[in-house]
């Protein structure tokens, strides 16, 4: 299945993308993270929240349809 | 209140606020934390719509750097205390209106008795610390919290605890490593993102006074100024996240948010480090019976259980090496003395019996 991954702040900086389409199996948000870690070490500091369809969701989470997962980190600036 | 304030007409016509809505906007009170980048806005355009109490917290001075985002300023007001020459100019604006400065710097010690005297809080401060701290003190309080937050071309704009709903905790229960988040002094902001997040804040502050629209509580909105996108996220209260924050409420003054945020730090250093520095004081923290003493160090003996009601015996002044048996409780200690304002602290890795190995080997070093 497909899934549209959006990154927000600094994780599209470091994975220097603001949106992709991901191919994968179904799996766990944690798994998705682990896969997406691997492919931009620059995401393995990073400390960010998950949401699924504009939803946040924990890290066991099962993604098992075509949806929108994005990543949000949290800013400091004022 | 006159509510035929010519000042307030255009917004008084409107049939959703009216008279009684800006009797409610002059009876409101709202503090507003930092004024930089998100608090200026916030607070030109409450003054402007005349909200009748208004407090502004923050302990800077306005720097030449500030004024490309930071709009109440002028060259004026260079050097000027943020909180002061923001009331100068909000004054002109509209003197009418009660504003109160609070020029220290926010703290456990402060937040509670100075947000119990307000209706909304607004968050525009530039670090975790103090988001953290200002997030647990509207719960604490049970004041509702209008979030803004920016990084160089984003932004967050957000409602919390606010009609049982969601905190900052419920999104980022936990704080990011110290240093991965850059502040915008460090990697720079575009000027007008504050203007347009302070400004979404401003007017969540004005749905909540006047009870109009949808308050954006629940939910998590990011703004992108270079692809021009809004982006809705639904936050759910995490009851324990909340409940935690209101179980501690009790040790929140002594709560150190600088620590919980990673930006300072335990410091530990070796047995031999810890021996050759000079005029430091020793705190023995283990119970009296423990052995080995480490005699040659002339400790002060404090058993961590008193260490608390103890402090005042302790002088802040002096550079101040803690040890334990092993190095264990010498940590938690660490943490009592970093809440209570020591500042210079360390504490040394294997404790005791690391010193005990390594004293005789040094004794004529250190002479």
């Amino acid at each position: 299945m497909q899934l549209t991954i959006k990154y927000f702040g600094m994780l599209a900086e470091a994975t220097t993308i603001n949106e992709e389409h991901l191919q994968t199996e179904v799996c766990s948000v944690s798994q998705l993270i682990k896969k997406l870690k691997n492919q931009y070490p620059k995401l393995d500091n990073a400390d960010f929240k998950v949401a699924i369809d504009q939803q946040l969701v924990d890290q066991s989470h099962i993604i098992n349809s075509e949806v929108e997962v994005a990543l949000l980190p949290p800013f400091a600036g004022g | 209140m006159n509510s035929f304030n010519p000042r307030y007409h255009r917004q008084v016509i409107l049939p959703e606020i009216g008279s009684a809505g800006q009797e409610k906007l002059d009876a409101a009170k709202v503090l507003v934390i930092g004024a930089g980048g998100l608090g200026c806005p916030v607070l030109q355009y409450l003054t402007a719509a005349g909200v009748g109490t208004i407090g502004i917290v923050d302990f800077d001075t306005v720097d030449i750097s500030n004024l490309h985002r930071q709009i109440l300023y002028g060259t004026d007001s260079l050097g000027t205390n943020k909180a002061v020459a923001a009331k100068q100019r909000l004054t002109d604006l509209n003197p009418t209106l009660t504003i109160n400065t609070y020029t220290e710097k926010l703290t456990p010690k402060n937040a509670i008795s100075l947000f119990s005297e307000y209706d909304i809080i607004v968050d525009g401060t530039d670090n975790f610390s103090t988001r953290y701290l200002v997030n647990d003190a509207c719960i604490i309080t049970g004041k509702p919290l209008v979030y803004g937050a920016i990084f160089k071309f984003e932004g967050q704009v957000s409602v919390f605890n606010y009609q049982n709903g969601p905190s900052y905790r419920c999104l980022f229960p936990e704080p990011p490593k110290a240093g991965s988040v850059p502040s915008c002094a460090e990697i720079g902001v575009l000027g007008v993102l504050p203007g347009i997040i302070g400004s979404m804040q401003a007017n969540e502050v004005l749905k909540i006074i006047l009870n109009l629209g949808d308050v954006l509580n629940g939910k998590l909105l990011m703004y992108n100024c270079l692809t021009t996108q809004f982006s809705f996220f639904t936050i759910n209260r995490v009851t324990s996240e909340v409940s935690k924050v209101l179980d501690s409420a009790n040790r929140f003054e002594t709560t150190d948010y600088d620590l919980f945020c990673g930006v300072k730090q335990i410091s530990e250093i070796t047995a031999k480090e810890a021996f050759l520095v000079k005029n430091a004081q020793f705190i023995d923290i283990r119970e009296t019976h423990e052995q080995p003493k480490i005699e040659s160090l002339h400790p002060i003996c404090i058993p961590l259980g008193i260490l608390k009601q103890e402090l005042d015996t302790i002088p802040k002044e002096k550079e101040t090496i803690v040890f334990c048996q092993s190095g264990i409780r010498s940590k938690k200690a660490l943490e009592i003395l970093l809440q209570n304002g020591f500042e210079n602290i360390s504490h040394i890795k294997g404790g005791a019996i690391a010193l005990h190995e390594i004293i005789p080997d040094l004794i004529d070093l250190k002479k």
